[in-house]
């Protein structure tokens, strides 16, 4: 009781803020259930692509290798999963050639800095452009594919007032993402897989020596971290928009690694962060329904990236990223 | 026989890139042979394209040298962009807001304007930096797109003619436009000597010397006395004002106003010509123009071949990717390895 008592005072501006958004937010809803809850759906739908990408960087990071490359990784994806899709028409072959894509992608940077040693935040860079060079040269404009992932109820949840619209009537990669921070929570914090990936990104020498195979985890880390950037690549293209356009990540790779860094390298914490950031996004729509700020549409287009760079500047020096990174490790 | 040795990597870089790419458009269903001669006839035969090329050279030498100079300092900017876009902007602005100046007077200041509008914006992902530790890749990435709304906001609500639908400033005066000379751009000029002036800045000035000090061991220039906060801030500024630069000559002697758009992917193309030049100022001018030739010469690859014009963004990103490999540079220089900068080693930490 007393530990409880503890932790809300600890998260006390958390939970302050939080209950600040969902006043602003039911004032923004003009106090009605509907719009509120349309906003609080869409800051789930929003936060999707951002903790995905988020989870793929932390995979990458806590072994010890910097992702500058999701980016690149989610717009790969989204492409193949989309041309893929418009092929077959199957909406599931294509998310999967998406996924496979991203796990491709990540075995490529794993190439880049495990097997190579170059530098990581060059080889990250590189797959951005190379990304956005070869979507672009291979994209045909007016290329369609006819449906989006279907919105999936879970049973009678779903009828729950606000609740249920808001988690459990959603699309299929929404609730992946949800099931996948759970899962990556666990694997990381209590399976030995997750105290290997850890070790070797704080001190891989340390962690070889007890017989860990530093490069084989940091592969392995890197595929199945790439594999998520795909499934985020595949929810842009597949599930919220039903089309391919050039460089429709449009930074949301970038903003994926803040995400990561203000949820500090923990699943959990990264979830609520996509949450903050997809809620800007979600806000947007309806500042422009009420007519607030109509006349500037541009610097509400800019707070995603403003909140990105203030939760930068200042939250990076009070969280610790794992302590090799950003180094190629060379057996001694 | 130096000289020689260290352009073998870039030189093999663009010649795997050339083949990959010829492969592609093998594949895609078109000549290789037919899209290459295009390329060459597009961009350097005849002397109204040679000077197309040098034009549109001129932004991708700025913007390589941006991202050369912050290198040299260890930082990596990838706001060209960005920063590129605030030069051309405020040198649109200051084009055709002061009227009744001589061209002597005029024309530099508009140049300068943009400049320190790039500086400014290039400053800020320093100071992020240098007091709070935010990494300048990320930081730099979002001010891309702070800088490309605010732009449409400048341009919608305090620059924009009226009647014009578009978003855009007005025409700038005479009195600011960069002539030029026959077929070179005077711009190209203006872009040429900046290169010079980094490379004796980098090497026989005392703040170049820091500049690299820092680059190469943050730890050792700070124990040395070097301030390392405020090199850092420098650097940024000044990669900035490079950028700035190149944005303005394209405002003041290509568009003759600001368009939104124009930089669509000068930041990136920055990136690879300065990895292209392995971070030498005065190497950046050919690739620069190797890069620009492409650039040039992709709609009569087009018209010629029946490739899509995309495919040179391809073979840019190929040559990167060859340039960047860390095996091919480690065939060639097995010995120079002491003097890579990492650019991850202070990744999230102040």
């Amino acid at each position: 009781m007393n530990s409880l008592f503890e932790r809300i005072i600890r998260l006390r501006w958390w939970i302050l803020i939080f209950l600040a958004i969902i006043a602003f937010t039911i004032f923004a809803g003009d106090f009605r259930q509907d719009p509120t809850t349309a906003i609080l759906a869409a800051t789930l739908r929003h936060s999707t692509p951002l903790v995905l990408g988020a989870l793929c960087g932390m995979l990458c990071e806590r072994s010890g290798v910097i992702n500058i490359g999701i980016e690149g990784q989610m717009l790969m994806s989204a492409f193949v999963g989309f041309t893929v899709t418009a092929a077959t028409s199957s909406l599931y072959l294509g998310v999967a050639a998406g996924l496979a894509c991203g796990m491709l992608m990540g075995a490529a940077l794993g190439g880049l800095t495990v097997s190579l040693q170059g530098d990581q935040i060059i080889a990250g860079t590189v797959l951005n452009i190379f990304a956005l060079g070869l979507t672009s040269f291979l994209y045909t404009p007016g290329e369609t594919i006819h449906s989006k992932t279907p919105r999936i109820n879970v049973g009678p949840l779903a009828d729950i007032p606000v609740i249920g619209k808001i988690f459990f009537a959603n699309q299929p990669i929404t609730y992946v993402s949800l099931l996948l921070v759970a899962v990556i929570w666990y694997s990381l914090f209590k399976t030995t897989w997750g105290l290997r990936t850890r070790a070797i990104g704080e001190h891989p020498s340390a962690a070889e020596t007890v017989g860990v195979s530093v490069a084989k985890m940091r592969y392995l880390n890197l595929i199945i971290g790439g594999g998520i950037a795909g499934l985020a690549g595949a929810y842009l293209s597949l599930e919220a928009v039903g089309s391919f356009e050039r460089g429709m990540t449009n930074g949301k790779g970038f903003v994926a690694l803040a995400v990561m860094i203000f949820g500090r390298w923990n699943p959990v914490g990264a979830w609520g962060a996509a949450l903050l950031f997809g809620y800007t996004n979600a806000i947007q729509t309806q500042f422009q329904f009420r007519g607030w700020l109509t006349g500037h549409p541009q610097f509400i287009g800019m707070i995603p990236f403003i909140v990105t760079i203030v939760v930068l500047a200042g939250f990076v020096g009070r969280a610790r990223p794992p302590a090799a990174i950003g180094q190629p490790y060379t057996r001694e | 026989m130096k000289i020689l040795r260290s352009a073998l990597v870039p030189i093999i870089a663009v010649v795997l890139a050339l083949l990959a790419g010829a492969l592609l458009i093998q594949l895609s269903g078109s000549s290789p042979r037919e899209a290459y001669s295009a390329l060459f006839e597009g961009s350097f035969v005849g002397w109204e394209r040679f000077g197309t090329t040098l034009e549109k050279a001129t932004p991708l030498i700025m913007g390589g040298l941006a991202v050369a100079f912050a290198f040299k300092g260890g930082l990596f900017n990838i706001g060209g962009q960005g920063q590129l876009l605030f030069g051309a902007l405020i040198a649109g602005a200051a084009g055709y807001g002061f009227t009744g100046l001589p061209w002597i007077i005029h024309m530099p200041l508009a140049l300068l304007l943009g400049a320190a509008a790039g500086a400014a914006w290039g400053a800020i992902p320093g100071v992020l930096k240098a007091t709070r530790g935010a990494h300048e890749v990320i930081t730099t990435i979002m001010l891309n797109f702070v800088a490309a709304n605010m732009a449409e906001w400048l341009c919608t609500k305090v620059w924009r003619k009226p009647g014009d639908i578009l978003v855009r400033t007005p025409m700038i005066e005479g009195s600011a436009e960069i002539p030029t000379f026959g077929n070179i751009p005077l711009g190209f000029l203006i872009a040429v000597a900046f290169a010079f002036g980094m490379w004796y800045l980098l090497q026989k000035t005392t703040f170049g010397f820091e500049v690299r000090s820092v680059g190469l061991n943050p730890n050792a220039a700070s124990y040395a006395g070097i301030s390392t906060k405020r090199i850092v801030i420098l650097t940024m500024a000044i990669s900035g004002f490079l950028a700035g630069i190149g944005g303005s000559i394209e405002t003041l002697g290509v568009l003759g106003r600001y368009e939104p758009g124009f930089n669509a992917g000068l930041g990136f193309d920055g990136i690879t010509i300065a990895l292209l030049a392995r971070t030498n100022p005065i190497a950046v001018i050919p690739s620069a123009v190797l890069i620009a030739s492409m650039d040039a010469s992709a709609s009569l690859m087009q018209f010629k071949a029946g490739v899509a014009p995309e495919i040179t963004d391809v073979i840019e990103a190929l040559i990167l990717l060859f340039v960047a490999t860390p095996i091919i540079v480690r065939w060639f220089f097995k010995s120079r390895q002491g003097e890579e900068i990492s650019f991850g080693a202070n990744w999230g930490s102040s």
